[in-house]
C-alpha cells in the first residue's frame, strides 16, 4: 500500500497556483481519501482546505523565498514526516530546482517533466518525453520514495471539498549557512517587454526571415517590430522564436529588439503548451519543431513551399510574404475588434 | 578571488539526426546509437562558454570539463569543443544514453570533481547545463551538488555577475518568461545554465591545440563509469504519431490569407 504525498509550495499570496492544483487533482485521483498533503511557504493558511487525511505544513519567513537550501530542508522534513512512498509535486521552477536533490537525501528516485501517471495492475506507471520531445516513454520504478514532478496541463485542476485531515506543523531545523543566498525579487525579461504568456491560446513564432533583406534588397526590422508588436497586443499571443533569430541577437546584429533567449522554442529552448501555433519566416527545421510537440493546431507562413512545415509539420502552410500577411491580419483585427 | 570552475557536460546525438528507440535485453537505446554523429550537449556548451568568460575576467581562475560518455565519441566531440574555450578535460568512459538514471552519472561526476588534486571548495563553482538534450531531466546537477555538499544551487541560469564585494548575483529563469534575481555570498555554488546571453565563441585553433595536449591523454586514461538504469524499468518507448497532412496554400492573396488566419485564431 503506497502512501501518496502531494507536495506544494504556496504562491506569494498564500494560495496554490494552477499547476499545483493540477498536481493535487492527479494525486487525489491516485490516493483517494488516504492522500497526505504537504505545503511549504511563508503563509500556509490555505492548507486546511486541502482534500487530505493529513496535512503537513512548514511555515515561516525563511520559506517565503525560492532558495535551494531552505526549500530542500523543508521538503525533506515534510517527506520524512509523511512517510510517503510516492510524492506528486507540480513541475514549477522552484520544485524543479530543489526536489531532485531532496530525493537524493531521501535515498529515493525522481522523475521530472512527467506528463502522465496511471495505475495498471496495482502498479504505478509514469510517462515522460526523452531526447527533447523526440520520443515518449512509459516506465515504472521499484525505488521508494518515488518523486514525480508533473508538468502543467496534464491533469484537470482539483476543486472540491476539504478533507478531514488535521493540519500539523513540521519543524525544520536549518543548518548554518542556509541563508547564504538571498532572493532579491523577480524581474521582467531583459528586453523590457512581457511577450511570453504561458496561458495564451496562441503561440506566435518569428523566424530569422523577419530580419533578412526583403524584395527591395533591404531589411525592414523596425517595420517588422511594429507589425509583430501590434499583432501580439491585439491577440495576446505568446511570442516564440527560432534559435537562429536569438543567436543573431547575441552576436550584436540588428534584430527584433524585444527578443531574448527566453523566447527561444525548440531543441535548446522551451516546449510551450498552447492550443494553436502560428510560425512566420521560420523554416520549420527539426531542432526548432521539437519545441512544438504540444502545440495542437499549427499553421505557418513562409515563402518557401518546400520548407520543413510543408513536410508534415504544420496543418496549413501559407506560401506568402509574412510582412504582407501580418499587415493584413492586423488590419483585419483592427476592423473586426 | 580566482575561481575553480568545473563544468559538467556530455555528448548528445546531433539534433538533425532522426532518432528511433529500441528496447533490447539490455534495456532501451537508440537504433544505431554508436553510429549516430554526436555533438556537445547545447546547454552544457553554454555553461562552458560562460565558465571560460568568467575565468578570462578573473586572473588565476581555471576551468575543468568533466565529461561522461563513450570514449570514442568523446574524442570526436572534444576535438571540436576544444577550439572554443581553454579547459582541462576529465573524461569518464560510460554511457551517455538518455535512458540511464541520473544518480549514477552524478555519483561518477562528483567523485571526479572531488579527485581534482588542487580542489579548494572556497573557490569552487560547479557549472553545467540545467538539462541535457538526451534525458532532459534536470536532475544530475542537483544530485552532484548534494554529493559535493553544495546547498547554494541555481537552475535555468541566464546570467552570473560578480559584485564589487565578491558576491554572486544570479539570474534564474522562472515562470512567465521572468528571471529570479538572487545574491549568494560566494563559492561554493552550483549553477545549471540555460542559454545565457553569450554567443558561441569562434573556433580558435591555438586554444584547440593547447587543450588537446591534455585532452587526448585524459581520454585515453578515462576511468569506466557505471551509468545504468538503476531501478528504472521501461514498458514502452514510442515515436509521436504527428505526421500531419499539410495543406499547402499557394496563389492566394495576402488579404485572403489574413482573413483565414484571423478566423482560425478566433475559432
Amino acid at each position: 500500500m503506497e502512501t501518496v504525498l502531494f507536495l506544494a509550495h504556496t504562491e506569494a499570496d498564500g494560495s496554490l497556483g494552477k499547476i499545483a492544483l493540477e498536481s493535487l487533482g492527479a494525486a487525489k485521483e491516485l490516493a483517494g481519501d488516504s492522500l497526505v498533503a504537504g505545503v511549504i511557504g511563508e503563509n500556509t493558511s490555505t492548507a486546511g482546505s486541502l482534500p487530505a487525511s493529513r496535512v503537513l505544513t512548514v511555515t515561516g519567513t525563511e520559506f517565503a523565498q525560492a532558495r535551494y537550501a531552505t526549500d530542500a530542508a523543508a521538503a525533506e522534513a515534510v517527506c520524512r514526516a509523511s512517510g510517503a512512498t510516492i510524492v506528486i509535486a507540480p513541475a514549477t521552477s522552484r520544485w524543479a530546482r530543489v526536489l531532485p536533490g531532496v530525493t537524493h537525501r531521501l535515498g529515493g528516485s525522481v522523475d521530472t517533466h512527467v506528463t502522465g501517471i496511471s495505475l495498471r495492475g496495482g502498479k504505478l506507471f509514469a510517462t515522460r518525453w526523452y531526447y527533447r520531445q523526440r520520443m515518449e516513454g512509459t516506465f515504472e520504478r521499484s525505488g521508494r520514495p518515488w518523486v514525480l514532478l508533473l508538468e502543467s496541463g496534464c491533469h484537470a485542476p482539483w476543486s472540491g471539498a476539504a478533507g478531514a485531515g488535521a493540519v500539523e506543523a513540521v519543524e525544520v531545523p536549518l543548518a548554518e549557512g542556509s541563508c547564504r543566498t538571498t532572493v532579491q525579487g523577480v524581474q521582467e525579461s531583459q528586453a523590457g517587454q512581457q511577450t511570453i504568456r504561458p496561458d495564451a491560446e496562441l503561440l506566435f513564432v518569428t523566424g530569422a526571415g523577419w530580419t533578412k533583406a526583403q524584395r527591395d534588397g533591404k531589411p525592414h526590422v523596425k517595420e517588422a517590430e511594429t507589425l509583430i508588436l501590434e499583432f501580439l497586443a491585439k491577440t495576446q499571443a505568446s511570442l516564440g522564436s527560432s534559435k537562429s533569430l536569438v543567436d543573431i541577437s547575441g552576436e550584436g546584429q540588428q534584430v527584433l529588439g524585444f527578443l531574448t533567449h527566453m523566447n527561444q522554442v525548440g531543441q535548446t529552448g522551451s516546449t510551450p503548451r498552447h492550443p494553436k501555433g502560428l510560425a512566420t519566416c521560420c523554416h520549420g527545421e527539426e531542432p526548432h519543431v521539437v519545441g512544438w510537440r504540444f502545440i495542437r493546431e499549427r499553421r505557418a507562413v513562409n515563402l518557401d513551399p518546400n520548407c520543413g512545415w510543408a513536410r508534415g509539420k504544420a496543418d496549413v502552410l501559407y506560401v506568402a510574404d509574412a510582412f504582407e500577411v501580418l499587415e493584413n491580419v492586423n488590419r483585419c483585427l483592427r476592423e473586426t475588434s | 578571488m580566482p575561481y575553480q570552475i568545473v563544468v559538467c557536460g556530455s555528448i548528445v546525438p546531433d539534433p538533425l539526426q532522426t532518432l528511433e528507440p529500441v528496447i533490447g535485453p539490455g534495456g532501451p537505446s537508440l537504433k544505431n546509437e554508436m553510429l549516430l554523429p554526436s555533438v556537445f550537449d547545447p546547454w552544457a556548451a553554454h555553461a562552458l562558454y560562460e565558465a571560460a568568460h568568467l575565468a578570462s575576467t578573473v586572473a588565476g581562475s581555471k576551468v575543468w570539463l568533466v565529461s561522461l560518455g563513450p570514449k570514442a565519441k568523446l574524442q570526436q566531440v572534444v576535438m571540436t569543443i576544444a577550439q572554443k574555450a581553454p579547459f582541462e578535460l576529465i573524461a569518464l568512459d560510460g554511457s551517455a544514453s538518455g535512458f540511464t538514471d541520473a544518480h549514477d552519472t552524478a555519483k561518477a561526476i562528483a567523485a571526479s570533481i572531488l579527485a581534482i588534486p588542487e580542489l579548494d571548495r572556497r573557490r569552487l563553482l560547479v557549472f553545467g547545463g540545467w538539462e541535457s538534450a538526451s534525458r532532459g531531466a534536470g536532475v544530475t546537477m542537483q544530485i552532484t551538488g548534494e554529493l559535493l555538499g553544495i546547498v547554494d544551487q541555481f537552475q535555468g541560469v541566464d546570467e552570473l555577475k560578480i559584485t564589487a564585494d565578491g558576491r554572486l548575483q544570479v539570474l534564474e529563469r522562472v515562470e512567465s518568461g521572468k528571471h529570479q534575481v538572487s545574491v549568494c555570498d560566494g563559492p561554493p555554488a552550483l549553477l545549471g545554465w540555460a542559454t545565457g546571453n553569450r554567443p558561441e565563441p569562434r573556433n580558435n585553433p591555438q586554444v584547440g591545440m593547447l587543450n588537446m595536449r591534455t585532452a587526448m591523454p585524459a581520454i585515453q586514461k578515462a576511468r569506466p563509469a557505471a551509468a545504468g538504469a538503476r531501478d528504472l524499468l521501461f514498458q514502452d518507448l514510442t515515436l509521436p504519431k504527428q505526421q500531419r497532412e499539410t495543406e499547402i496554400v499557394k496563389d492566394r492573396s495576402a488579404e485572403e490569407i489574413a482573413r483565414e488566419i484571423v478566423a482560425w485564431i478566433r475559432a
